[in-house]
């Protein structure tokens, strides 16, 4: 079909780099999205994660010292058991995943509220020293620190994808443009013959757009497959780490393709018209 | 048929190609436009066939003005006039057939109307017997036959030629001339631009001259130079 079979794949290659890119940071985009939705809920909490079995007199000091600190408005005792029923509330459908367990696996925890948000550093700061505490989260600060995350990433990302997206329409207009110079003389006589531009461009736009299309079948089999090992070994571990879900693969497949598609088919269209252009004149 | 009223063309690069150029053609005629090299002939027919646009004047095709039209208007006015060119310019991986068929193809015509008409002009040009052969298969008269063929299939109300004759001998081009007036017969008006003295002076047609973009002569049964009497 293509005179120059390098072009033709150096057309495809380019789009599909476009689209791989924009998937990654689609996904990235959305994970994080994910995470601070999940934690915004609990935005002005502070949670105290306590050891496991913590003598009562441990925990009294932990209370105290929290009362102590100015700006404290409540402080919330919950045990183990009250945290695997907020979880199984949360997470309703799949709450069923829950009931398998043997051991709850939840520490028993502090919840704190602050009047206002000032006193939240200190007061994290002094909790985190206090003997029988395993851990202290503050999600304002992972909320903010997710949110300029997510910011840096889609910026550099609309900027790669900008860039390679003027490089994909100009590979593919260069690409179309040597199939309409070998086709320059039947142009011509259609032109003279009173063919109407749509008609002469029609096959042009149409290989344009398939070469968009079949970038995006490749760049979405590695998407897809790719995100979805990455799904498989990672999500667990990124719970643990940083308490947030990965999007499901599963769930962003549809949309992910027919974005890939049109944008695909959108990229070979344009590449198409931009070396068109030229001939319509005559 | 067509009205040319104060024509100039003036190219970008500054060339001024045609000066304020004046002419009507009727329907159903048959003009030679004659001039030496360089006078402006194959630049009228561009613009007739809005492949230049027009500096200034105005110009009417059976009755429209076409001075100026948006270029997707361009295609409609191309099916009204048919051309023909020296260098034939068929397609040389199609038949003589799909040559002819290609251009009702273009248009969008059906498939039965073009399996009905295309025959009908092969046989008026009498290629029939050449239908399936490939241009590089045909002499050059047979090619410039099949370039008429496709020029006429959609049944243009006005058929121009630049030069047709011009690559081919005089035996040829008479062949070639019989074809043009048995479609100028058939009510087709026609424009022919060419070099070629012998036909001009035995068709006594109308000739238009130009000289360096000017009109200089419009003759009713004229020949191709003016004649100086012999002394
Ligand atoms: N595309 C163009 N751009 C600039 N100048 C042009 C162009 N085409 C033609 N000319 C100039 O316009 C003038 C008329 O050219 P044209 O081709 O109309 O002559 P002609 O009568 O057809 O000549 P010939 O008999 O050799 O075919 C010439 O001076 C030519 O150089
Ligand atoms: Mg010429």
């Amino acid at each position: 079909m293509w005179r120059n079979r390098g072009m033709g794949i150096a057309s495809i290659t380019s789009i599909s780099a476009v689209l791989m890119i924009l998937g990654v940071v689609l996904i990235l985009v959305l994970s994080i999205n994910n995470a601070v939705l999940d934690t915004k809920l609990k935005f002005d909490e502070i949670e105290v994660f306590l050891v496991d079995d913590l003598p009562n007199q441990s925990m009294d000091r932990i209370e105290e010292a929290v009362k102590e600190h100015p700006g404290v408005l409540s402080i919330i005792f919950r045990s183990k058991e009250q945290a695997l029923e907020i979880m199984k509330e949360e997470w309703a459908d799949e709450a069923y995943l829950l009931d398998g367990l043997e051991t709850n696996p939840l520490p028993d925890s502090y919840i704190i509220k602050v009047n206002d948000i000032e006193y939240a550093d200190g007061l994290v700061n002094d909790v985190k020293t206090l003997d029988g505490v395993e851990e202290v989260k503050y999600y304002k600060d992972v909320i903010d620190k997710l949110l300029i995350f997510a910011g840096y990433i889609q910026f550099g990302g609309i900027l790669i994808i900008g860039i390679l997206v003027f490089i994909s329409v100009f590979i593919i207009s260069n690409t179309i443009k040597i199939t309409v110079s070998s086709r320059r003389r039947e142009i011509n006589i259609m032109k003279y013959v009173g063919a109407t531009n749509g008609y002469i461009r029609g096959p042009f736009i149409m290989e344009g757009i398939f070469l968009g299309i079949i970038g995006a079948l490749i760049s979405i089999v590695i998407v897809y497959f790719g995100y979805q090992y990455f799904y498989k070994s990672m999500n667990e571990k990124l719970y643990d780490l940083f308490t947030f879900y990965l999007v499901d693969p599963k769930l962003i497949f549809t949309d992910l393709a027919i974005m890939f598609g049109t944008i695909g088919a959108g990229i070979g269209a344009l590449g198409s018209l931009v070396s068109l252009k030229r001939f319509l004149n005559v | 048929m067509i009205k040319l009223v104060n024509i100039s063309k003036e190219y970008r690069n500054g060339v001024t190609a045609l000066y304020d150029i004046n002419m009507e053609i009727q329907k159903g005629e048959f003009v030679f436009l004659v001039g030496s090299s360089g006078a402006g002939k194959s630049t009228l027919i561009k613009l007739l066939l809005k492949e230049e646009g027009i500096t200034r004047g105005r110009m009417y095709l059976d009755g429209a003005d076409i001075t100026r039209v948006p270029n997707r208007r361009i295609p409609y006015i191309r099916r009204k006039v048919g051309v023909v060119f020296q260098d034939f310019r068929l397609l040389p991986n199609k038949t003589v057939y799909e040559n002819v068929a290609f251009a009702m193809e273009i248009i969008g015509a059906r498939p039965r109307e073009i399996r009905r008409r295309v025959p009908l002009i092969l046989s008026m040009v009498d290629l029939s017997r050449k239908a399936s052969s490939f241009p590089d298969q045909l002499s050059g008269g047979e090619q410039q036959r099949v370039s008429i063929a496709r020029s006429i299939v959609n049944n243009p109300p006005v058929l121009i030629a630049d030069e047709p004759t011009g690559n081919l001998d005089p035996d040829t081009a008479d062949e070639i001339m019989k074809v043009l007036v048995d479609i100028n017969n058939r009510g087709t008006t026609i424009v022919m631009a060419t070099h070629a003295r012998d036909i001009v002076n035995k068709m006594k047609k109308r000739v238009i001259a130009l000289e360096d973009g000017r009109l200089v002569r419009d003759e009713e049964k004229g020949g191709y130079s003016i004649e100086i009497p012999n002394i």
